[in-house]
């Protein structure tokens, strides 16, 4: 394959600290070259991405997703899904287990990443489960699961009900320096609950999730992660309380990373006033007041990433009465425009937005596999090339997710992903964007 | 013809604006004075020897029930029937969704056949606004979930409106479970948007949250129903659901009729010629002793019987009756 410069773009890469105006130049998968300005590379005989005016950056990381195989292929396939990141310039997924049957065993994690192999668009990282089975009693033979290549251990869309079973995950991880990802939430608080509870849940007559539910289960892994010293991560982090207790523990200085969803930091229960099933998801979207802390959160690194918590589902499961339609948001094809509102309205620095999906999830993984997160010369070539200004309408139809189920149909985003490279393939691009030979 | 004679440039009577019939928070107090005119009109056709006008013949209204109900969907049905409409009835389970038969085939499936309004009652709340957006006919909400019960609203306000001269400033009471009631819901935003000041008094364990915010309807809370009470023009107690207690929300039975349940002496600190609402069915000596439910202040008769006058009037008034 020839090799590919993207040429006079704006080269953001907070893992090195760069932000200028310049090219890079893709030989054998790899960055081989950055040039500065209008500097011109060493050799000859490449293809050239025109990149004037676009964001070039490291490709976006998704700690969180759900890819729904096996088991749930009507839903999302791991074809479908990372097509879907591709377009979301993601170059990296990391799936979580909640499947039938649950990854919570090596062949399972087998299965993925063959699958991925195969017909993967970019890179999947697995994410096993906690408990065998997901079903909180005993803990997967997480050992296995680790040789077997898993990133972190989640039983995310259910919590970890036990204090007693969250403090051994958290113990026997240690051995193998990965995360323990928990859905933190008291479910005794959250029984049939369908939204936030607050003046919505009240003028909608729906049954409401306080923030509470979400903060309690919070403090009490805080609690376990400092008698442990074991590595947690915080997953879709929604309420003031909440990025108000990991300040406190970050204090502290106990081991803890977090995330927050796009969807969580930009939209509010008002979404669900219509009884809007495509606006449902666990946690519930909350209140503005809880945005502004989420926003102060990720600009003083409280909160450490943001993950796009993919959840895919059938227009038929959501099209049906509010109460029994499933929780969640599909969220790849409109994360950078839903953030991008951020930046225009001047609540976040570009380079923040690029860190927390770059540099910063790159560390929570860790260097095991490969240097992800970074444009530095000899790592992966994994990037996103972004038009921060260019405007478009979001038409689920379009989607390449089987998951249309976005509570942004017919908006209007600023900020849209002209082109994506995982492992110097460029494996989405606008049709605007010319590849031309030298 | 006389049709070229000017008319006098009055204004008489709002425009009817509802296709859908979903909940009160839409309601302006013009459009529930024109229910009100119309309802009287339909009182007097009920009183007439045969009860029974041509006005709805040819239109066809399906009542499709997802939860058990006994005088709501025979007030519909024998409304749309006096007004010579075609009536079918449905009663539809939630569990056959479990089947694959869900709210929105069965709804596409009534208008196919042909259905002008579909009066729906559901488990779940919002369910008639889901059907409102794929469905064509006009959807009347009969009660959905803990949200909203319009038209048993409006057959409250109407009762009232036939005792009282001037709804404005009257002081009305609503005693219960406030949190699970769509009754209580609909009457909080019909009651305030007639100039009626609302006070609820239920255990803090029963009252909504986020009371008192700008999207809901002003309404005072007072927990002790002796101070509620005082000089009340309208008071309504709800149904006590008697799971409540099961599900941890009180104590006892026994403590909820102690503390709220509505007494001759307690109502007699409302005012003399206060009326005594209940939605129904009720539960006699748990949420009202039965000499107030069937004493002199109560209404709760009256209630049922202006139930099929106010849905005739809603019937007629949503499919253009109004205009002609």
């Amino acid at each position: 394959m020839k090799p590919l410069l993207i040429q006079g773009g704006q080269i953001i890469d907070p893992s090195q600290g760069l932000d200028a105006s310049g090219s890079l130049l893709i030989s054998d998968g790899k960055i081989s070259w950055l040039g500065k300005g209008e500097e011109a590379p060493p050799q000859s005989g490449y293809e050239i991405l025109d990149a004037k005016g676009l964001v070039v950056c490291p490709g976006f990381i998704d700690l969180h997703c759900h890819l729904r195989q096996p088991g749930d292929e009507e839903k999302e396939t791991i074809a479908t899904g990372t097509r879907a990141a591709a377009r979301g310039g993601f170059t990296t997924v990391c799936c979580m287990p909640n499947t039938s049957p649950p990854l919570d065993n090596q062949t399972a994690i087998e299965f993925i990443k063959s699958k991925a192999a195969t017909e993967g668009t970019v890179r999947v990282l697995p994410i096993g489960c906690i408990s065998k089975g997901r079903k909180g009693t005993e803990l997967a033979e997480m050992g296995e699961l680790a040789s077997a290549g898993v990133i972190a251990f989640s039983d995310d869309g259910e919590p970890v009900p036990s204090s007693y079973l969250m403090r051994q995950a958290l113990d026997y991880s240690r051995a193998f320096d990965l995360p323990v990802i928990d859905h933190c939430e008291d479910k005794a608080l959250t029984e049939g609950g369908q939204m936030n509870e607050g003046v919505i849940s009240t003028k909608l007559g729906l049954r409401g999730m306080p923030s509470a539910a979400e903060e309690i289960a919070i403090a009490r892994d805080l609690a376990l992660a400092e008698l442990t010293g074991g590595r947690l991560h915080i997953a879709h982090v929604t309420s003031e309380g909440s990025v108000e207790l990991i300040r406190r523990a970050k204090e502290k200085g106990i081991n803890i990373s977090t995330e927050v969803t796009p969807h969580h930091l930009t939209l509010t229960e008002e979404r669900v006033l219509d009884y809007d099933t495509n606006a449902k998801v666990n946690p519930p979207l909350r209140t503005k007041r809880d945005i502004k802390a989420l926003i102060q959160g990720l600009n003083d690194n409280t909160l450490d990433i943001i993950a796009t918590d993919h959840a895919p589902h059938t227009e038929a499961d959501k099209l049906c009465e509010f109460d029994l339609a499933p929780f969640g948001i599909s969220g790849f094809e409109t994360a950078l425009g839903s953030l991008m509102s951020l930046v225009h309205s001047g609540k976040l620095e570009l380079v923040t937005l690029i860190t927390k999906l770059t540099h910063e999830p790159a560390k929570i993984i860790g260097n095991k596999y490969d240097k992800l997160g970074t444009l530095a010369i000899g790592t992966p070539a994994d990037i996103t090339i972004f038009d921060p200004n260019r405007e478009w309408v979001v038409e689920p139809k379009d989607f390449a997710s089987k998951g249309k189920n976005t509570p942004l149909a017919g908006e209007r985003l600023k900020g849209r992903v002209m082109a994506t490279i995982y492992g110097g393939n460029l494996v989405y691009k606008d049709s605007s964007i010319k590849v031309k030979e030298k | 013809m006389r049709a070229t004679q000017t008319k006098p440039k009055v204004e008489t009577t709002p425009t009817w604006r509802h296709h859908h019939i979903l909940d009160l928070d839409d309601f302006t107090r013009e459009e529930i004075e024109l229910v009100f005119q119309t309802t009287r009109a339909m009182k007097e056709i009920l009183s007439r020897p045969i009860k029974r006008v041509p006005t709805l013949r040819g239109k066809t209204i399906v009542t499709l029930f997802y939860e058990p109900s006994t005088r709501t969907r025979l007030s519909f049905e024998l409304a749309a029937k006096y007004l010579s409409a075609d009536v079918v009835n449905l009663n539809a389970s939630v569990s056959s969704v479990a089947k694959g038969e869900s709210l929105i085939d069965t709804l596409g499936t009534l208008q196919a056949l042909g259905a002008d309004i579909i009066v729906i009652r559901h488990p779940h709340s919002g369910a008639p606004y889901i059907a409102a957006r794929h469905i064509e006919a006009s959807i009347v909400n009969a009660g959905d979930g803990w949200h909203a019960h319009p038209t048993q609203a409006l057959l409250d306000l109407y009762t009232l409106y036939e005792h009282k001269a001037n709804l404005n400033g009257l002081k009305a009471v609503i005693i219960g479970d406030i949190m699970h009631s769509r009754v209580a819901r609909s009457n909080i935003w019909g009651l305030t948007t007639m100039g009626i000041g609302v006070t609820l008094c239920c255990p803090p364990t029963l009252l909504p949250i986020g009371l008192g915010e700008e999207q809901l309807p002003p309404v005072k809370i007072e927990p002790n129903i002796e101070l509620a009470l005082d000089g009340a023009d309208m008071v309504m107690t709800l149904r006590l659901q008697l799971e409540r207690q099961k599900s941890g929300l009180l104590p006892s039975i026994r403590e909820y009729i102690n503390l709220y349940q509505l007494t001759e002496a307690r109502l007699a600190r409302a005012k003399p010629d206060a009326l005594v609402f209940h939605p129904g069915p009720v539960n006699e000596g748990v949420e009202i002793s039965p000499t107030v439910a069937h004493g002199p202040q109560s209404v709760i008769k009256e209630q049922v019987a202006n139930g099929v006058a106010v849905r005739m009037a809603l019937l007629y008034l949503l499919t253009g009756g109004h205009k002609q």
